[in-house]
């Protein structure tokens, strides 16, 4: 199957041209290859799914993609402008949002007040109208809040308005952060490890929120995960790394069918 | 709109109730619904203007009169909006339980041969659809929320504003049409159709007249003294009779407005945020919110703590006469008042039931000590007995007469007897016109004079004329030895410890009583953490000994408690396990207003109860699950059984 100029998914989704394009990036930590000339683009609309087994280089790569780490070697093409050096913020700017591996969250603060600190990149009237909560700032507020409540409706998270997140279980802070990650409303969503540590239900409740949020908002999203039941169900194409090396990339029913990803995987005897 | 169709003064359907209110209280609230953080309402003009788009929109979709048209999600206005809707282009609405799996929700679409579904989001339709091959009947569904339902097919799929725009679109050319469905209508005509939950076999469609649901609501309207300013969160299962009594039959009859909460989980937040004056729960609310509130209270500080105890305990000795208006020394009159400010009040608040009038709990048997707990507040919490063939009242307790072990008197306009065997039975105008396509049913139901079984044994009570329960007629039997076996008066007793959630109780032609138990995850889980038991799941916590010890504890007290009953001194329980998951109305095993269905409990555990009888002391099993999804799985246990204490007849209290 050739991608170059778009495609239809399985389930009938028109896909787009490329909106970020990633080009022989390498990343070194002193004498240790991370990543090794790794090459694959994200389509506009898409689910993209990077996979592979423990340390090969998967969150390394979102880092790099999201500007937290810098690669020694490649470089990236966002909305068509070609970056070597990016920082987070830069990538908060262009319309990039992320939710991490390992929550992190503002553990003392409510999913409201989480979710609304998304929304910090829109707000705009300067900090002396904003402790006054008066007049275009109070405006502004209302209308940030209106956006936050579309989402906690959104990821049905009513019912934990008010908790500090800290009290919250694993699977309601992934959905927070999910929430907090979407106030930004992003055009690129990078999603390290959604599902990690949830049980069967959890899952599919995450799974419908990340089909949904595609679907709903148009949002293209590229995620790392583990399970690779959930990868087969909601991705549209998927990456392959081992050992920071690319060794597949394709739709999930050809990836799954790869040898090399077999290996990778089951392991080979030596 | 609908006044037309009227003739004059006459109220003897919804509908026409709806114009009355859209006439005589057109600008005050009839439905609220909260919704991005912030409650929203309608007036009753807003309500019947909504009403009359959807029901035109039913006509130009082909509704035809009679038709059956399921209903199915959680309580929000559109849904209450689309039965009268429904009702209104002459189609009989059924609700569903939202919460029922593909298959049961199958069973009944197809004995009704609903042609339409109004399904509340995503994932009712994906139901109705996973099904709709098996469903011969079935032509349209209309689904409210539009999110992840874009990209369906939509040949015979509509969104609720679709349907409305193409109802006002229509307007000019049906409403004529709707104008004579109305006037057609009267006392007779079906009201709605109600499918019983089953704790025996398949539901049952209950075919209620309007003159059943109407004369139900206005009796028990006068009987509360209901009026147009209560208020009310609606909460309860669509499907069931009480929310079809309380949200449209009161509702539409005195014109008080209608809540509903934002999601079930913010409920309790909601309830609070509203404050209803007329408040309406099973059981197993009120016990989830004290266990709630005490479990809360040890988290307190040492001095509020003191206060608290302190002041219940004062609440508990004069709390109950207080609210009977019976003489209360002044002293204790001002403790009260003191507690008032400092507790009670708080607590009330928190709870949301500051404003309660009048509450009602009913289903199920409620425990003295939670029932005198809520009493001794302040609120005036009542039960009742009742079943959706009665249209929810038979009997009722009035004010001043509230008991814990009795169920009131008849309501009004309702005639009891009990026949020979200890059966009650009832007539009244709530009572239903037939089970759909059943005669036989209906036939051994209900007899040709109108008198309806129950199903449950009691007597009257003598000199105050209040009618007890004892249990279902069905449930109560022999043991080996001769004596009374009535598993749900025992039963109940275990429930009212925190501890336990669910009992079940074996005993019929065998020489002694074993049980199951459910423990409460709330409350042992809160119990464990104190105590610093660990534990990573449900299965783990009730294996574990230390709570085998208390549950069999508490097992030891009520088999004290019986031992003292003659009655039921040989329903003592001799042998007993915690089962290694909770009872489950998605397994089948309870019903879907969380009643055991005993049957299928026997059959499904058989390997458990003979291990109980044959006095074996550990038990391996697997148990298949059912998950949200219908999806099945397995989870296998080892079981520990243990030996209770019991009691000699007679015994005086150890």
């Amino acid at each position: 199957m050739s991608f170059d100029e778009g495609y239809t998914t399985a389930d009938g989704r028109t896909i787009g041209k490329p909106v970020m394009k990633v080009d022989n990036i390498t990343l070194r930590f002193g004498g240790v290859t991370a990543i090794s000339d790794i090459s694959f683009d994200i389509r506009e609309g898409e689910i993209r799914a990077i996979i592979g087994p423990n340390g090969a280089g998967k969150t390394s790569m979102l880092n790099v993609i999201n500007g937290f780490y810098h690669a020694q070697e490649g470089q990236i093409t966002f909305k068509g402008e070609t970056r070597s050096r990016m920082r987070p913020y830069m990538a908060a700017k262009s319309g990039i949002s992320r939710t991490f591996q390992n929550v992190a969250l503002f553990t003392g603060m409510s999913t409201l007040d989480n979710i609304m600190a998304g929304r910090q990149l829109k707000m705009h009237k300067n900090f002396l109208w904003q402790m006054l909560r008066y007049g275009p700032a109070m405006e502004e507020e209302i209308e940030h809040r209106r956006a936050v409540e579309e989402i906690i409706d959104f990821l049905e998270i009513e019912h934990i308005r008010r908790t500090p997140v800290g009290q919250l279980p694993y699977g309601l802070q992934k959905r927070v952060e999910l929430g907090r990650a979407l106030a930004a409303e992003p055009s690129l969503l990078l999603l390290d490890e959604p599902m990690a540590g949830m049980n069967v239900e959890e899952k599919e409740d995450m799974s419908r929120f990340i089909l949904d949020v595609n679907d709903q908002f148009g949002t293209t999203i590229t995620l790392i995960e583990h399970d690779m039941g959930v990868v087969m169900d909601i991705a549209d194409r998927v990456v392959v790394l081992d050992y920071g090396r690319k060794i597949a990339d394709g739709v999930p029913s050809e990836v799954q069918k790869n040898q090399a990803v077999i290996d990778a995987y089951l392991g080979v005897p030596h | 709109m609908n006044e037309n169709a009227s003739p004059a003064g006459k109220l003897d359907t919804i509908p026409r109730l709806l114009a009355r209110n859209a006439r005589e209280f057109g600008d005050k609230p009839a439905s609220r619904e909260k919704e991005f953080g912030i409650w929203q309402s309608w007036t009753w003009g807003e309500v019947a203007e909504e009403v009359n788009a959807l029901a035109l929109g039913l006509l130009a979709i082909g509704v035809k009169e009679g038709d059956h048209i399921a209903v199915i999600g959680r309580n929000r206005p559109a849904l209450y909006w689309s039965m009268v809707a429904a009702q209104t282009a002459g189609a009989v609405p059924v609700p569903l339980y939202q919460d029922a799996v593909a298959d049961e929700m199958a069973y009944v679409l197809d004995h009704c041969s609903a042609r339409f579904v109004i399904a509340e989001n995503q994932e009712q339709v994906d139901k109705v659809l996973e099904v709709h091959d098996q469903l011969q009947g079935l032509e349209q569904i209309i689904y409210l929320e539009p999110r992840g339902l874009r990209k369906y097919d939509h040949t015979t799929l509509h969104a609720y504003k679709d349907i409305q725009a193409e109802g006002r679109a229509a307007q000019e050319r049906l409403e004529p049409v709707l104008a004579k469905r109305l006037a057609k209508q009267d006392y007779d005509t079906t009201c709605v159709m109600l499918y019983t939950s089953g704790t025996t076999g398949k539901p049952k469609g209950v075919v209620l007249s309007n003159r059943n649901i109407v004369e139900s609501a206005k009796s028990s309207s006068e009987f509360d003294s209901l009026s147009s300013s209560d208020s009310v969160l609606a909460y309860l299962p669509m499907a069931w009779v009480g929310d079809f009594i309380f949200s449209i039959g009161q509702c539409f009859w005195t014109g008080f407005c209608v809540s509903c909460p934002e999601s079930p989980e913010t409920m309790q937040n909601d309830l609070r945020e509203i404050g209803p004056t007329y408040f309406f729960a099973p059981p197993r609310f009120f016990e989830g919110v004290l266990t709630a509130v005490m479990i809360r209270m040890e988290d307190g500080s040492a001095l509020k703590r003191r206060m608290f105890h302190y002041f219940l305990a004062h609440a508990k000795k004069v709390g109950p006469d207080l609210l009977d208006g019976k003489p209360v020394g002044l002293g204790d009159r001002l403790r009260y008042q003191l507690g008032r400010a400092l507790v009670y009040g708080p607590l009330k608040n928190r709870l949301g039931m500051t404003r309660v009038r009048t509450g009602y709990t009913a289903g199920e048997a409620i425990g003295p000590e939670i029932f005198e707990f809520y009493r001794s507040l302040g609120i005036n919490l009542k039960q009742l007995y009742g079943q959706t063939e009665a249209s929810v009242y038979v009997t009722i307790q009035p004010d001043g007469e509230v008991r814990n072990d009795t169920v009131g008197i008849p309501a009004p306009g309702v005639e009891i007897r009990i026949d020979d065997d200890g059966e009650v039975h009832y007539r009244s105008p709530g009572v239903f016109v037939e089970y759909y396509k059943n005669p036989e049913s209906t036939k051994s139901t209900k007899d040709k004079d109108g008198w309806v079984a129950t199903g449950d044994a009691g007597y009257i009570e003598e000199g105050t004329g209040h009618l007890k329960i004892i249990d279902r007629a069905k449930d109560v039997g022999k043991m080996a030895d001769g004596s009374l076996f009535a598993p749900k008066y025992v039963e109940n007793k275990l429930k009212f410890y925190p501890n336990v959630l669910e009992a079940v109780l074996f005993g019929v032609n065998s020489e002694r009583c074993v049980a199951f138990i459910n423990i409460d995850l709330a409350a042992v889980g809160n119990w464990a953490e104190r105590n610093n038991v660990g534990y990573g799941s449900y299965q783990e916590l009730a294996g574990h000994p230390r709570v085998l010890d208390a549950i069999q504890e508490h097992i030891e007290e009520v088999n004290v408690s019986l031992a003292d009953d003659p009655m039921l001194n040989g329903c003592q329980i001799h042998r007993f396990l915690i089962l290694h998951k909770e009872l489950d109305p998605d397994d089948g095993e309870m019903t879907r207003t969380r009643k055991v269905r005993r049957r299928i409990v026997d059959d499904k555990y058989a390997d458990l109860i003979k291990a109980l009888n044959e006095g074996a002391t550990e038990i391996s099993t697997v148990t298949e699950v059912t998950y949200e999804d219908g999806r099945k799985g397995s989870i296998s246990a080892d079981l520990v059984i243990r030996d209770a204490k019991v009691f000699p007849r007679k015994a005086k209290a150890a």
